[in-house]
């Protein structure tokens, strides 16, 4: 391979005007993202940014890659046809909890069972930006929105749950300011070949500012935001003295301080990606008892779609080598008028 | 496989009557391979040199009740010495295996006609489902008909007997009895259909043999028959023919492998995104089995995911093509805008059905043309092509193909339940034929552009440049938001939508200099009476033109493959007939269609009854429409 100039993030940023509202949270996750490319040694012409609609499907046009705005909720069908004519490219689908969970659900769901090699970033704000603050799919039962005035009633889905629950092999969640953590969870995604599913809770600052407030903000992120990592011990707090501890007779997670109760550092739950029931245990931790579980919760590759696709043609094509369309129509029964 | 085959023309003590065109129908139970029946005698009859024209007729239901009417399944086949068009209007020969059978059948059949049927199904239990109060062999209700009873249970029951098969394993072969006695009364080989038995059941030779000890004993029955019998034997002559090598094919099978010549006469790998419904899934079928010639097909989780998938291949560089009915084409609505508004090739190919809504998945209709034409949001035109039989569907795919890359458009093609499932034979093209339409992608960013616009258009056609992911230098964005003509970046301009909307209309409309003159099919190009028509009304259209024509009456064919645009002439060729008849399985569409373009005082002939036009139909409307009597 030739050594290729070094890119950075100037390579990775388009000559358009970002028009999403002065302090959006998709202002750090697109800057964050556009830093981090370089070093995940990809090239612009081979990445791909597809989205649908709302406010973090206009992604791509901020992206110097290629990039295809499409419609709403159809992301993730129009990557899987995108892997299927070339499976060679880096493709990125960029969806909110709206346009992922709501109208797009089903096209979210076979693209993680599939095992589409993916990147998919679901920008979670519990909220309808784009047409102006309706609830969503995501938003907590009595949110009081524009179309609830009441409150909603219904109950709001939990995206990571849903990614788990459709077979997704990689499942990872990130704050939008993290500006930390996010660069590593970009780049364990986008090693992943198969579907790697992302959610990332993202503040909208003028239909749902401080949903995520209770873990997200500086003051409390410390003692309310659990970063996990493989094989180590899962612990938190600005102290580094809290952690979570497994109730064998309740099955059942618990936040314990090191060093009350009897409680030692050997006691706190070493963090196994590899487990999908200790995903769904970190997924159900909801503050203020527990703090979010944040990370790669959930890594356990298999081998992608397309590459089943393209091996099984492979096969076919080593057994017949000749495509003559010509014999092809002439083949079985024919006859000669003279 | 050589020359026609009219062998097994033993002495036999009932003599061949010459014919020149015979219509025969299958008709039974969902369960008694009425299909498979009907298609072997198919093959039969192209190897014996008939032209000929199929109309399998299934229910909807996988396996309905056995013995309702509405688990009734029929292939109707017409053959002959001359030029056959379409399955026939009634059937001269029909085939009973079951009450209800009869019950649904019996008015098709002519007066005068022959019905053989299966005495041995007719049992008070049978008799009973099928909603008969007393048994019609029994009374004077066939009277009008030639009935021949035969016990074709018992007989085949007794013909397999020796392979030792359960009662209902044996009773299976009751469709190959009967057809051994069909392919009798018509003089064919067996062979060819005994070696395939053989093929098939290479695995179960008992089965294999019982089937071929079955067709063998119908064969053997109708030999030995005494004229007292009923029955009768009908020759055909070879039907005249363009030399060359033949086949016969369905339309699903011409309309995948012209999309493959399409693919590679553009040059480009396809991706075939689709999602089962009926009657478009054989085509799916069809190119799930062809791996080896650069197709990749996918099966999405809804027709949504299917066109996007397509959408998607051709966003990087492929061929995406998309398939399904009508309901599932209403799925597809938004996507195609998308297609439309970034301007990439796709081909969506509709095999209508009955409509609205699930309407008659089994049956024929061609009521999609105004959703072809006008059916999505926004000022969002596409060509519309129309294939007219089986063998067309792979000229017209083809012809998709070339559009939708030349153009950088989706392009609707149109076929139908009719056209997917009927067989015809088929004289094989040869590729060397055809002439390649390579499509191009840029490699490289246009001489003197600093910003790349993914919006360049060709002065000609006004087809957008195609760049594909990958390529570097040529990294864009592009979207169903609208976008500006000059950059390629979003625009809410309110000039440039104008502009964009019209060259997005310019661009479909300009396809009109790019298509071959509307020519008239029978008949002079000026006169009395034009019945125009599209899609599969072609047989009984042109039918019933030739046979007015020979009653002396001025009346031409003229039908549409290119429903938008239409051809440059088209206009002009029809305000030279003093009456304009259109003639289609819908309320009125096309007329409308063209009373909008032309301002043309059509008069509509429309039958929407799930079944194809009848020649006589067309015939009758013609001498009314000339003033003559019937």
């Amino acid at each position: 391979m030739n050594e290729m100039a070094k890119l950075t993030i100037k390579d990775f940023t388009s000559d358009q005007e970002v028009r999403w509202c002065p302090g959006c949270g998709d202002y750090a996750i697109l800057k964050c993202l556009q830093r981090t490319l370089p070093d995940l040694g990809a090239r612009p012409e081979n990445t791909v940014f597809v989205s649908g609609i709302g406010c973090s499907s206009r992604f791509p046009y901020y992206m110097a890659t290629y990039g295809f705005h499409t419609i709403h909720g159809r992301a993730p069908a129009i990557a899987t046809g995108i892997k299927l004519a070339n499976p060679g490219l880096d493709v990125w689908v960029v969806t909110g909890d709206g346009d992922g969970l709501s109208i797009g659900g089903n096209h979210l769901f076979h693209a993680l069972r599939r095992n589409v090699d993916l990147n998919i970033l679901l920008f979670n704000n519990e909220i309808y930006g784009l047409t102006k603050g309706q609830y969503s799919p995501t938003s907590h039962a009595g949110t009081r929105t524009p179309s609830t005035p009441f409150g909603s009633v219904d109950r709001p889905a939990s995206p990571c749950d849903y990614a788990l629950g459709s077979g997704a092999r990689f499942v990872a969640r990130a704050v939008d300011t993290d500006q930390k953590n996010m660069p590593e969870i970009f780049k364990r995604a986008h090693a992943n070949k198969g579907a790697s599913f992302v959610e990332i809770f993202q503040n909208c600052i003028v239909y749902n500012d401080k949903v995520f407030a209770d873990f997200a903000e500086k003051p409390v992120a410390a003692e309310m935001q659990l970063h996990v990592k493989h094989n180590e011990p899962m612990i938190y707090g600005k102290e580094r003295n809290k952690g979570l501890r497994l109730n064998r007779d309740a099955l059942a997670l618990e936040a314990v301080v090191i060093g009350e109760n009897g409680v030692t550092e050997d006691d706190i739950l070493i963090h196994n990606e590899k487990s999908k029931v200790l995903a769904h245990m970190l997924t159900a931790l909801q503050p203020p008892d527990f703090p979010m579980a944040l990370g790669v919760l959930y890594s356990n590759p298999a081998p992608s779609f397309e590459s089943a696709v393209f091996d099984q043609v492979d096969t076919v094509r080593a057994k017949r080598p000749k495509a003559d369309l010509n014999a092809l129509m002439r083949d079985g029964r024919t006859w000669e008028v003279a | 496989m050589n020359a026609p085959q009219t062998s097994d023309m033993k002495a036999s003590a009932i003599e061949f009557e010459k014919a020149e065109q015979v219509t025969v129908r299958f008709a039974g139970d969902s369960g008694d391979g009425m299909q498979l029946t009907g298609s072997q005698f198919t093959v039969s009859t192209a190897l014996a040199g008939s032209d000929l024209s199929t109309f399998p007729d299934f229910p909807a239901e996988i396996r309905a009740p056995v013995g309702t009417t509405f688990g009734v399944s029929a292939f109707q086949i017409n053959f002959g010495s001359s030029k056959v068009q379409t399955a026939g209007d009634q059937p001269d020969v029909l085939v009973i295996m079951n009450p209800a059978a009869l019950k649904v059948n019996i008015n098709e059949l002519r007066e005068g006609g022959l019905v053989i049927v299966d005495r041995g199904a007719f049992s008070k239990r049978n008799l009973q489902k099928a909603g008969f109060e007393e048994n019609p062999l029994e009374n004077d209700s066939l009277a009008k008909y030639q009935v021949i009873e035969l016990d074709i249970s018992a007989l085949t029951l007794e013909a397999v007997k020796e392979f030792g098969l359960g009662n209902k394993e044996a009773l299976r072969s009751k469709n190959m009895w009967t057809l051994g006695l069909i392919l009798w009364m018509f003089g064919r080989n067996r062979a060819p259909i005994t070696d395939w038995l053989k093929e098939k059941f290479a695995r179960a030779p008992d089965i294999a043999n019982a089937n071929i000890a079955a067709i063998n004993a119908g064969h053997a029955f109708g030999e030995t028959a005494e004229m007292s019998s009923g029955l009768r034997r009908y020759r055909i002559d070879q039907a005249p023919q363009e030399p060359g090598l033949y086949r016969t094919v369905t339309g699903s099978e011409a309309l995948a492998w012209g999309l493959v010549a399409g693919a590679q006469l553009a040059g480009l790998p396809m991706m075939f995104g689709s999602y089962p419904i009926t009657p478009a899934s054989p085509l799916l079928h069809q190119l799930s089995k062809m791996k080896e010639y650069d197709v990749i097909t996918f099966q999405a989780e809804d027709e949504i995911a299917a066109i996007c998938s397509a959408i998607g291949a051709s966003y990087a560089g492929s061929l995406g093509v998309t398939s399904s009915s009508g309901p599932g084409i209403a799925l597809k609505t938004e996507a195609m805008g998308l297609a439309i508004s970034a301007e990439l090739p796709l081909v969506i190919v509709n095999s209508q059905r009955g409509g609205p809504s699930t309407g008659l998945p089994t049956k024929t209709e061609q009521s999609d043309l105004y959703q072809a034409i006008y059916g999505r949001n926004g000022d969002a035109p596409i060509p519309v092509i129309a294939s007219h039989n089986p063998e067309d569907c792979f000229d017209v795919a083809i012809e998709a193909v070339r559009l939708a890359t030349k153009y950088m458009t989706p392009v609707m093609m149109l076929t139908d339940g009719y056209i997917a499932n009927a067989a015809e034979p088929w004289k094989i093209p040869d590729m060397k034929d055809y002439t390649p339409f390579p499509a191009t992608h840029l490699t490289e960013r246009p001489a003197g552009s600093e910003d790349f616009n993914p919006l360049k258009r060709d002065p000609g056609t006004l087809a957008r440049v195609w760049a594909k992911p990958g390529t570097p230098g040529l990294e864009h964005r592009i979207g169903g938001l609208e976008k500006s003509y000059d950059t390629g970046h979003i625009s809410y301009d309110a000039a440039n939508h104008q502009k964009m909307t019209d060259v997005r209309k310019a661009k479909v409309d300009g396809i009109a200099k790019d298509i071959p003159a509307q020519q008239v099919a029978l008949g002079g190009d000026s006169g009395k009476l034009a019945i125009v028509g599209w899609g599969s009304t072609f047989g009984p259209i042109d039918q019933a033109v030739r046979k007015a024509r020979a009653e002396g009456l001025d009346a031409s064919h003229i039908h549409i493959r290119y429903l938008n645009p239409f051809p440059a002439n088209l206009g002009d060729l029809l305000a030279r007939f003093e009456q304009v008849i259109v003639a289609e399985m819908n309320t009125g569409q096309l007329m409308t269609v063209l009373r909008d373009k032309y301002l043309l005082d059509a008069t509509p002939l429309n039958k929407v009854s799930g079944q194809p036009f009848k020649i006589s139909e067309i015939l009758a409307a013609i001498r009314a429409a000339l003033g003559a009597g019937q």
